[in-house]
C-alpha cells in the first residue's frame, strides 16, 4: 500500500513538472503581443479591424492615451478593436513592450537612454512614434511666495544646498523636495534639461511614483516643491517660471522654455495593423488639434525646433 | 426474482476488480496527495526562483553581499551604481517594531478584556469589531494615513509628518487583530485551576492577571506580537504611501524613510528584466524571505517552549 502511495505521489510530480516545462516553451514561443493574434487576417480584406491593443507605461503620457482610446474604441470604424491603458512609469512601458507583454510602450524618455550598454540591442527593435510634446515645469505650494527659479537655485534646492524658501525670496519656510524614483522618466527629463544633471535623493526628501501622488502632496504639504507635466497642472499647485521664462505654448514651441520631451509610443518591430490604426488616429488632425491641446499637451507638428536622442536642439 | 440481480451485482464488482469502498478510499486518497504534491511543488519552485535571481549579482560578482547588506548608498542610476540596502533594513526593522510595540499593549488589554473581566460583551462587541480590521484592504490604511495621520503629524510635530512613526501608526493597526486573537486563545486555554488557586489565595483580580495570567502565557502572547512583526514586514502598500521613500537610514522618526517592501514596488516596474538593478531588487525580495524563514523559526521556538 505504502509503495503504491509513493508511486502515485512521484507520478503526480513529474507530471506536474511535465506542464510546467510545457508552459514554458509554449510562453517563449508565442512572445509576440496579442495584437498579432487576429489582426493580418483581417486588414489584408480591407474588412473592419478586430483585435486588443495594450498600451502601458508614462504616467505622463497616460491620460491622453487613456480619452482618445475612450473615443477610438466609440468610433464606429474601430469598434472592433479595444484598448487597454496601464501606467507603470516610462520604464515600465520600455520593459513591457520591449518583452513583448504590451503592444505599445508609453515613454517620455528615448529607448536608448533606457537600454544602454549592454542592453543596447533591446533599443534597436523598437520603433519609435513620437505622439506628442510635454513640458515638465517646477511646482510648488502655493504659498511659498515664489514664482520664478533660476537653474543655479532650482540646482542649490535639489542638491541640498539651499533649505529655506527665504533664501530664494520666498517665505521662510523650510523647503520639502518631493520627487520622482530615479528611474521615473519625467525626473530624468526634469533633471537633463533643468538642472543639467542627476539630483541627490536627499534625507528627508519624498519620493512618490506616481504624477498625480506628486501633485496631491505639492498642494497639501506647506514648503513642498516638485515637478510635473504640464497635463497634470491645476490651481491646487503653483507652476514656477524656469529662468524667468513660462511653460506657455508659444515658449516651447518655440524652444524658449528647454524643459520639454517628447512623449514616445514605441513598438517592438513595425506596428500591427491594429496598433498602426491606433496610431494614425492619435496622430489625426482631428485629435491632435483638440484632445492634445486641450489636455496640455503640445502636437509635434506644432514644434519648430527639434531634439535627437543625444539632447541636441536644432530648427525644423 | 432477487438472485439474477445479485448475480449482476457480483458480476459487475469482480470485472472493476475493485469492492466500491476501496475505489473512494482511494479516489480521496489521491485527491489529497495531488493537492500536497501541487503545494510542495509551488512552494518550492517560488523559493527557488527568487534565490536563483535574487543571488544573481552575488554570483556573477556585480555586488559584493556584504555591501549591499552594510551600504548606506542607494544609487542605482549612479556611475557607478552603488546599491546600499542598509537604509531599507533599517527602515523595515524599525516600522515593523514600533508598530508591534504600539499594537502589543492594546492587543493584551482586549484579549484580557475579552477573557478575564467582560467575556460576554467582549465576544459579542470587541472581537468582531477587531477582526474586521483585518478585513479592511491594505490600500484603504494607506489612503486613511496619507489624509489623516501624516497631516496630523505634520501640524503637531516639526517635519513633514512622513516617516517611520507615521508607518508605525498604520501598521500597528494593521496588526492588532493578528496579536489580539493569539492573545485571546492563549488566554482562554489557561487551566481555570490556576486563577481559582489564585483567588483562593486572596489575590485581587489584577494581581491575578498581573502576576499569573500574564507571565504563564507569555511565550503565546510573544508568538502572537513575532506574527504581527512578520506581517509589519511584509506590508508594503499601506506603508509606502505614508512613509515618504527617501532612501536614508533615518535620524529620527519623523523624517522620510524607506523600506525593503516600498522600495521593490517602487522600483520593479521601472527596471528592465535581468539587468543589475532589477535583480538586486530580487536580492532585496530575498532578504524579505530569509526573514519570514526566521519569524516562522523564532515562532516554532516559542510554541515548543509554550508546550512545556
Amino acid at each position: 500500500m505504502k509503495k503504491s502511495l509513493v508511486l502515485v505521489l512521484t507520478l503526480i510530480v513529474a507530471l506536474t513538472l511535465a506542464a510546467c516545462g510545457k508552459n514554458n516553451n509554449e510562453g517563449a514561443a508565442s512572445g509576440s503581443p496579442s495584437a498579432s493574434d487576429s489582426a493580418p487576417a483581417s486588414s489584408a480584406s480591407g474588412e473592419a479591424l478586430s483585435g486588443t491593443i495594450l498600451a502601458a507605461g508614462s504616467t505622463a503620457l497616460q491620460p491622453l492615451v487613456e480619452q482618445v482610446s475612450t473615443k477610438f474604441m466609440a468610433d464606429s470604424k474601430y469598434s472592433g478593436i479595444s484598448v487597454t491603458v496601464q501606467g507603470g512609469g516610462s520604464g515600465g512601458g520600455l520593459t513591457q513592450v520591449q518583452g513583448g507583454q504590451a503592444d505599445i510602450g508609453n515613454s517620455d524618455i528615448f529607448a536608448e537612454e533606457k537600454f544602454k550598454d549592454a542592453d543596447a540591442d533591446k533599443a534597436k527593435e523598437l520603433v519609435d512614434h513620437q505622439v506628442a510634446v510635454v513640458a515638465i515645469a517646477p511646482v510648488a505650494n502655493p504659498n511659498v511666495g515664489v514664482d520664478n527659479l533660476t537653474k543655479q537655485q532650482l540646482v542649490d534646492i535639489f542638491s541640498g544646498k539651499v533649505t529655506n524658501w527665504k533664501d530664494v525670496g520666498g517665505a521662510d519656510q523650510k523647503i520639502v523636495i518631493v520627487n520622482r524614483p530615479s528611474s521615473s522618466g519625467t525626473r530624468k527629463t526634469f533633471e537633463n534639461l533643468a538642472l543639467g544633471g542627476p539630483s541627490q535623493d536627499l534625507p528627508g526628501s519624498i519620493q512618490e511614483d506616481s504624477s498625480g501622488t506628486v501633485k496631491k502632496l505639492v498642494g497639501e504639504t506647506p514648503g513642498a516643491i516638485g515637478y510635473l507635466a504640464l497635463s497634470y497642472l491645476d490651481n491646487t499647485v503653483k507652476a514656477l517660471k524656469y529662468e524667468g521664462v513660462d511653460a506657455s505654448v508659444e515658449n516651447i514651441t518655440t524652444g524658449k522654455y528647454p524643459v520639454w520631451a517628447y512623449e514616445h509610443m514605441y513598438t517592438k518591430g513595425e506596428p500591427t495593423p491594429v496598433v498602426k490604426a491606433f496610431l494614425d488616429y492619435l496622430m489625426s488632425d482631428e485629435i491632435q488639434k483638440s484632445d492634445v491641446t486641450d489636455m496640455g499637451y503640445i502636437p509635434v507638428g506644432d514644434m519648430k525646433v527639434a531634439r535627437d536622442v543625444n539632447g541636441t536642439v536644432s530648427n525644423k | 426474482m432477487n438472485s439474477p440481480v445479485k448475480r449482476e451485482n457480483a458480476a459487475a464488482d469482480r470485472v472493476s476488480h475493485f469492492p466500491k469502498h476501496i475505489r473512494e478510499e482511494w479516489v480521496g486518497r489521491v485527491y489529497v496527495y495531488a493537492c500536497v504534491a501541487l503545494l510542495v511543488v509551488t512552494i518550492f519552485s517560488i523559493v527557488w526562483f527568487i534565490a536563483s535571481k535574487g543571488l544573481t549579482p552575488f554570483v556573477s560578482g556585480a555586488i559584493r553581499i556584504q555591501d549591499l547588506l552594510t551600504g548606506r548608498v542607494w544609487k542605482p542610476e549612479g556611475e557607478p551604481p552603488l546599491f546600499g540596502a542598509l537604509p531599507f533594513l533599517a527602515g523595515s526593522a524599525y516600522v515593523s517594531f514600533i508598530a508591534a510595540a504600539i499594537a502589543a499593549p492594546f492587543g493584551f488589554c482586549a484579549a484580557v478584556f475579552m477573557t478575564q473581566i467582560a467575556p460576554k460583551v467582549g465576544r459579542r462587541v470587541l472581537q468582531p469589531a477587531i477582526e474586521l480590521l483585518a478585513g479592511i484592504p491594505s490600500v484603504v490604511y494607506g489612503f486613511v494615513g496619507l489624509s489623516v495621520i501624516v497631516p496630523f503629524l505634520r501640524d503637531t510635530f516639526p517635519g513633514q509628518g512622513f516617516g517611520i512613526l507615521a508607518g508605525s501608526l498604520v501598521l500597528s493597526i494593521m496588526i492588532l487583530p493578528t496579536v489580539t486573537s493569539i492573545a485571546t486563545d492563549a488566554l482562554s486555554t489557561l487551566p481555570a485551576g490556576l486563577k481559582e488557586g489564585s483567588f483562593a489565595l486572596g489575590a485581587t483580580r489584577w494581581q491575578t492577571i498581573y502576576r499569573l495570567i500574564l507571565p504563564t502565557t507569555l511565550p503565546s502572547l510573544l508568538t502572537g506580537i513575532v506574527l504581527g512583526i512578520s506581517r509589519a514586514f511584509g506590508e508594503a502598500l499601506a506603508v509606502q504611501m505614508v512613509i515618504g521613500n527617501a532612501p536614508h537610514v533615518p535620524t529620527s522618526l519623523l523624517q522620510s524613510a524607506a523600506t525593503l517592501t516600498s522600495i521593490i514596488t517602487l522600483e520593479m516596474g521601472n527596471t528592465v528584466g535581468g539587468s543589475l538593478h532589477n535583480n538586486t531588487l530580487w536580492s532585496l525580495a530575498l532578504i524579505l524571505l530569509v526573514m519570514t524563514f526566521l519569524f516562522v523559526f523564532i515562532v516554532r521556538l516559542l510554541e515548543r517552549r509554550a508546550k512545556r
